[in-house]
């Protein structure tokens, strides 16, 4: 793995088959803009990883360094057939990315999802708010360190004789 | 475990900042999206255009859902009307939220499908294909060629099924009352032949890694046979029904239309991505299966409006039944699952035999088989759109992170746009003609 | 009928009978369900009531989209924390007689979604009557319930409804206590 191939500056890696571009999180933006010139018009899939209790990962090119989050940006070109995926590093102690939202306004939504299920934040974002929990809920679901099991019934309402 | 009792203060149902919010309180770039106005207005002028919509007294935000008849499930859409005009709109999800992805976490790879199948529980065998590819993909097995066809078959009969559960509702919605009735009756054809196959009308955990649970069963070539005889004199009264009716047309025609840059822009994808004249089918464009095998037409609109994606659904049933002939006549013979003892199951006749197939049960039942380290990104095109699923193994035998990306998640982000100036009652044309599944749209 | 004629002045036949039965029989041969459609098992109660499986035999089939004309709720999948408030303001919003029919194991035990999402069982939230078993129940699953819930209905008291639940009886109306619900809370 000495030889990394570059794409926008960024390591390019294939797993399986299917491109995995590297972006360090302030060329995220670029790349992404970079890419949409190129032909990748459509975001498919906002997503993320909390990589915390993982034992070991071996996908990441030599100089990306891992972090606790990850950020999965599927991209599909319809020109092309293609589809690339972006694998961007978030740290814990700073959780915060840059919105895609001006660049595919598609993101909106799965940014959201990635905020309330993660609690990490885009920023440029125009509307940053829980998209599936309740607005008052605490705590960010998806992450290892939040738990799966029973929960008491979070229920504001009832209370009127019937 | 212990108990505390909770007293619960009175009714309140309010979801704070996920509302839509008066024009005062929002921000420049959050009215732009309500209005609909992405690559349509710059964020200045979007700004003007807040000013220039008159005091806010005269308009109203009223709430739509989620327990609504027209809102497909518990989708929840806030509405500012001007008169009965449609100035902005926001749909509220999450009322459907199950927590899939983190329990998907908790079940093995076997057990996984019996969870992602009642994502989208009108297109469950979509469901069980996407992360049972996935699954194959990490382990790098191929699998065998009727398990293949079978998978074919099952999807494009619940192709057909879904769509005429769209075909139902979507007349239902639009007053066209008898739809609903002829919709079910159709519907209800197709099931007979799932619970026949899978034991189940819905929810199969049929399409399993390694191939599919079990054989079809004696005598299914006849009566899919016979189903796709009924089938097309069916459509043609849809056409009577529906097609050629002015109410209809009248409903229907230049209602909520989409250009194909803003479908592009917004991640539309499956028929409200086709309406706009984008032929992009994940079928034919990223065949998966043995798509590249059989021939069909991908259905194409022109003017992006809700007759565009009824005429699509109504015409993706004839290419469906048309595939499906393909298929009966082509079913290969042989296995319908990987023969790789530490994926399947032995068959049950084996267990009372050897003590080495009761272990490999007992184990693959118990702890599920390990998945190398890895992650993988599959996507089939399902009634609604582009099905992925984003799959993250770290070697154990549960997957590390399951994430499904529900099309009709992201096809609910065009209702603003296809919303916009129109009347309450499109309103509701429009969020039938999207098609949303809530049970994908939250998980 | 003139005054001081007694039972002989009667022009009609007429048949005695209970209060209490007539009211019961009335009841039950014109229960209104509301439409709570959620999940998986909405599709299966349309189903239900489309011509293969025809609610309108047990004088059903007329779905209400307002709770105020229903009085059979049939909660139809599963019931995310979010979405518990609204069941329980559209429940209080049905009036009396009401019965509510928890369709499918998500809406009865939360089913196989034991998580921070769902709720474990909506008898934590609204008083249940009948719970139908599937995942989802199919329309003979959910006749058969509709139909115990019919002989319940047929069976039961007029002013006292069967079983406590997380609601509080008819009777013991009058000083708007509260009543308090048991959850369990994680370790």
């Amino acid at each position: 793995m000495a030889d990394v191939e570059l794409r926008h500056g960024v390591p390019e890696t294939r797993a399986l088959g299917q491109v995995v571009l590297h972006p360090p999180r302030g060329a995220y933006r670029d790349v992404v803009a970079g890419l949409r010139q190129e032909g990748f018009t459509m975001c498919v899939d906002v997503t993320a990883v909390d990589y915390l209790t993982h034992p070991g990962r071996s996908g990441l090119p030599p100089g990306v360094a891992p972090e606790r989050f990850e950020v999965v940006v599927t991209l599909l070109s319809f020109e092309r057939r293609e589809r690339l995926r972006l694998r961007v590093q978030v740290p814990e102690h700073d959780p915060v990315l840059d919105s895609l939202y001006d660049l595919h306004p598609s993101s909106e939504a799965p940014e959201r999802e990635v905020f309330d299920m993660f609690g990490v934040a885009f920023e440029g974002h125009p509307d940053l708010t829980r998209i599936l929990m309740p607005e008052d809920w605490e705590g960010h679901p998806l992450r290892k360190d939040y738990s799966v099991g029973r929960i008491p019934v979070q229920f504001k309402a009832a209370g009127a004789p019937r | 475990m212990t108990s505390t009792e909770r007293v619960y203060p009175g009714a309140i149902t309010s979801e704070g900042a996920q509302e839509l919010a008066a024009r005062g309180a929002s921000t420049a770039a959050e009215l732009l999206r309500e209005q609909g106005s992405v690559l349509r207005l710059s964020e200045v002028a979007a700004a003007e255009q807040a000013d220039r919509a008159g005091p806010e007294d005269e308009t109203m935000i009223i709430n739509m859902g989620p327990q609504h008849p027209s809102t497909h499930g518990v989708l929840r859409v806030m509405l500012e009307l001007e008169g009965e005009t449609v100035l902005r709109t926001k749909p509220i999800m999450g009322y459907l939220h199950t927590g899939m992805e983190k329990t998907g976490e908790d079940l093995t790879y076997l057990q996984g499908a019996t969870n992602v199948t009642r994502m989208d529980y009108a297109s469950p065998f979509f469901n069980e294909l996407v992360f049972s590819l996935a699954t194959e993909a990490l382990l790098e097995v191929d699998i065998p060629p009727r398990a293949t066809w079978i998978r074919m078959l099952m999807c494009e009969l619940n192709r057909i099924s879904s769509h005429f559960l769209f075909l139902a509702t979507n007349g239902m919605d639009l007053g066209a009352i008898s739809m609903i009735l002829y919709g079910w009756r159709e519907r209800d054809m197709v099931l007979q032949f799932f619970e026949k196959t899978t034991g189940l009308r819905m929810n199969h955990n049929y399409v399993r890694p390694g191939g599919v649970a079990v054989d079809l069963p004696d005598g299914w070539r006849d009566d899919v046979l016979r189903l796709l005889d009924a089938l097309p004199s069916r459509l043609e009264e849809y056409d009577d029904l529906m097609t050629g009716q002015p109410i209809w047309r009248g409903r229907t025609q230049g209602i909520g239309l989409l250009t194909p840059e803003e479908a592009v822009a917004l991640g539309a994808t499956g028929p409200i991505l086709r309406s706009t004249g984008v032929p992009w089918d994940l079928r034919r464009d990223l065949p998966y299966l043995a798509y590249d095998q059989v021939d069909f037409n991908v259905v194409v609109g022109s003017y992006g409006d809700v007759f565009d994606r009824y005429a699509i659904r109504l015409n993706e049933i004839r290419e469906s039944i048309d595939i499906v002939r393909q298929i009966v006549d082509r079913m290969p013979g042989g296995d319908y699952r990987v023969q790789d003892r530490k994926i399947t199951p032995p068959p049950r006749a084996r267990i009372d035999e050897s003590m080495e197939a009761l272990i490999h049960h007992f184990k693959i039942f118990t702890e599920g088989f390990r998945v190398p380290e890895g992650e993988v990104y599959v996507a089939v095109e399902s009634p609604r759109g582009e099905l992925g699923c984003y799959l993250v193994s770290d070697g154990s035998g549960k997957p590390y992170r399951l994430h499904i990306r529900g099309p009709s998640f992201y096809n609910l982000q065009t209702l603003p746009h296809m919303m916009r100036g129109g009347l309450i009652p499109d309103a509701v044309a429009v969020i039938s003609s999207v098609d949303p599944i809530m049970g994908e749209v939250d998980r | 009928m003139g005054r001081g004629e007694g039972l002989g002045g009667l022009q009609h036949n007429f048949l005695t009978g209970n209060l209490e039965a007539a009211v019961k029989w009335a009841r039950r041969n014109s229960m209104w369900p509301a439409t709570f459609g959620l999940a998986c098992c909405a599709i299966e109660m349309m189903a239900t009531g489309a011509s293969h499986f025809d609610l309108s035999r047990f004088g059903m089939e007329v779905f209400r989209a307002s709770p105020r004309q229903a009085d059979l709720m049939i909660v139809a999948g599963r019931v995310s924390q979010k979405m518990a408030p609204v069941l329980r303001q559209v429940y209080d919003q049905m009036v009396e007689p009401k019965w509510v029919l928890s369709m499918g194991v998500c809406a009865s035990s939360g089913g196989m979604f034991n998580n921070y999402a769902l709720v474990q069982g909506i008898d934590q939230v609204v008083p249940v009557d009948v719970y139908a078993p599937g995942c989802p129940p199919n329309p003979q699953t959910l006749l058969h319930s509709i139909l115990t819930l019919h002989e319940l209905v047929r069976t039961g008291q007029i002013l006292r409804r069967p079983g406590t639940g997380a609601g509080i009886r008819v009777d013991e109306q009058g000083g708007g206590e509260r009543v308090p619900v048991h959850v369990a809370t994680p370790r």
